[in-house]
């Protein structure tokens, strides 16, 4: 009879589990045979609703204040004085006021909101903010009827904001939503992330609306102003045919230059595939109704 | 010592290749690693492209042979890291999926003019042989011209990608306008 060696015998352990061992080697090299059909898993990345890291959210930033670099906003912000702040709110209003952050974060409380971003560059985060709707802190005041607007005006302080040295965007930052915009719960005024309060790079004051891409939520405010017409922002005044006043999410209008059909979710491996964007960047339920009626291609 | 030039051109130019492969395996491209690998292999190509023009302009001015010797190597190198990027946008960004890939190339200028470089980089690729150059002659001259169209269509792909006005994309446009402009004999021009 022929000696088996030792070796050659499989051990008890994976012999009991035979089946299902090697129901994996089919099941792993049937997922990879599938996983290469392109067409097949077009959609099929990571759960997006996960949590972008801490490290990610804050470090990978279009701030153009600080650099055009995506790296340049975490390190040359470093020295940015956010206290004291102040914030106007002023324009159409029948009292302009004037609030200190203090006073804000006394008045309002914060709670946690987890919303997608979607950068117009065509990727996306999920961040765990901290804030409350900006509806709150715009109903001190009291519009007059000519209030059509809200224009968000940003810190213009070269000294400390190196890339305001350059004429990259028309300084200070602007950006405006229409007042029904404004007023929906879903936009909101951050005030922190993670639970924690907010890194430089976003302090000590900025707005969120989570429809929109990113370039709409703008950062280190001072000054609320209720207009009557419809303001022009900072990146509608550097490129008026491919940056609309709207600027909703939307996988059916591309940006001039690029598909905006799909994105990459940041923090996953050089190996996920793109996902498909969602129309209102998945917030349609809340706030389409803002927009019935409007034809989206031409009021991109 | 100067039989080692060549080789040394060879080893140095395969650097950026190494150190991207490196990266990917090693997880260090950073939050969004698919646009990273992107932008490497395509701004190699870009300086590739600069070398190979300035290497005719270098040897006028030094008049050492050397540099026509390692021309056709870099311009070779063009081909191989406009490829890589190709590779990346149509295998890692896009898996191969070709309807989108079909629509950015017919619709969006940027893709377009990229893609028609590397097209155009696909017959001076095939005619770079020695042999080629005697078979075609006169021609092969001609035909290589074809790299000034090239640097031209990579550096618009650039500048049109941007979101707004950059200061890399238009350096390219400016160094490029400079190595093709080098090339232009102006004694003749003004003698006519």
């Amino acid at each position: 009879m022929k000696k088996i060696k030792y070796s050659e015998i499989t051990p008890e352990k994976i012999y009991k589990n035979r089946r299902s061992f090697v129901k994996s080697l089919g099941l792993g090299a049937g997922s990879i045979a599938i996983s290469s059909i392109p067409f097949l898993n077009n959609a099929s990345a990571k759960n997006r609703d996960e949590l972008t890291s801490y490290k990610d959210i804050t470090t990978y930033n279009n701030y153009y204040e600080f650099g055009t670099s995506k790296s340049d906003p975490y390190r040359n912000s470093q020295i940015f004085k956010t206290t004291p702040w102040e914030i106007a709110i002023e324009g159409e209003v029948e009292k302009p006021i004037k609030l200190s952050m203090e006073e804000i974060s006394e008045m309002f409380v914060s709670e946690e909101r987890i919303y997608r971003l979607r950068c117009v560059e065509g990727w996306s985060m999920v961040i765990p903010w901290m804030g409350f709707s900006l509806s709150k802190l715009l109903s001190k005041v009291n519009p007059t009827n000519k209030a059509k607007f809200v224009e968000f005006e940003s810190i213009y302080d070269p000294a400390q904001m190196k890339g305001q040295r350059y004429p990259v965007l028309n300084w200070p930052y602007n950006e405006g939503l229409r007042l029904d915009e404004a007023m929906h719960p879903l936009t909101t005024v951050v005030t922190g992330l993670y639970g924690k309060k907010l890194p430089n790079q976003n302090a000590p004051l900025r707005i969120f609306i989570p429809w929109k891409y990113g370039f709409k939520s703008a950062k280190a405010i001072v000054k609320i102003k209720f207009v009557e017409n419809m303001p022009t922002s900072s990146w509608m005044w550097a490129s008026p045919r491919e940056y609309g006043f709207y600027s909703n999410v939307n996988p059916n209008v591309d940006h001039p230059r690029w598909s905006q059909a799909t994105e990459r979710i940041i923090g996953e491996g050089v190996w996920a595939p793109r996902v498909k964007t969602l129309m209102f960047n998945g917030y349609g339920d809340e706030v389409a109704n803002l927009y019935a009626g409007m034809d989206l291609k031409k009021y991109f | 010592m100067t039989k080692y030039f060549k080789p040394g051109v060879f080893v140095l130019s395969t650097i950026p290749f190494v150190l991207i492969v490196y990266k990917i395996f090693y997880n260090k491209l950073g939050p969004e690693p698919v646009k990273e690998i992107t932008h490497f292999t395509g701004e190699w190509t870009l300086i590739f492209i600069c070398l190979t023009l300035a290497m005719s302009p270098l040897k006028r001015f030094t008049n050492f042979n050397f540099w026509i010797k390692i021309r056709r190597m870099l311009g070779l190198f063009v081909f191989f890291y406009a490829s890589l990027h190709l590779l990346t946008y149509v295998g890692i960004d896009y898996r191969f999926s070709l309807q989108p890939i079909f629509d950015d190339v017919v619709k969006k200028k940027y893709i377009f003019v990229g893609f028609a470089a590397w097209i155009l980089l696909i017959p001076l690729t095939i005619t770079s042989s020695q042999k080629m150059m005697f078979l075609l002659k006169q021609n092969w001259k001609k035909l290589h011209r074809l790299i000034y169209v090239i640097a031209i269509l990579g550096s618009l792909h650039f500048i049109w990608l941007s979101k707004t006005i950059y200061f890399k994309p238009l350096i390219y446009f400016v160094l490029i306008t400079v190595l093709l402009v080098l090339r232009i004999n102006f004694k003749r021009i003004f003698n006519k």
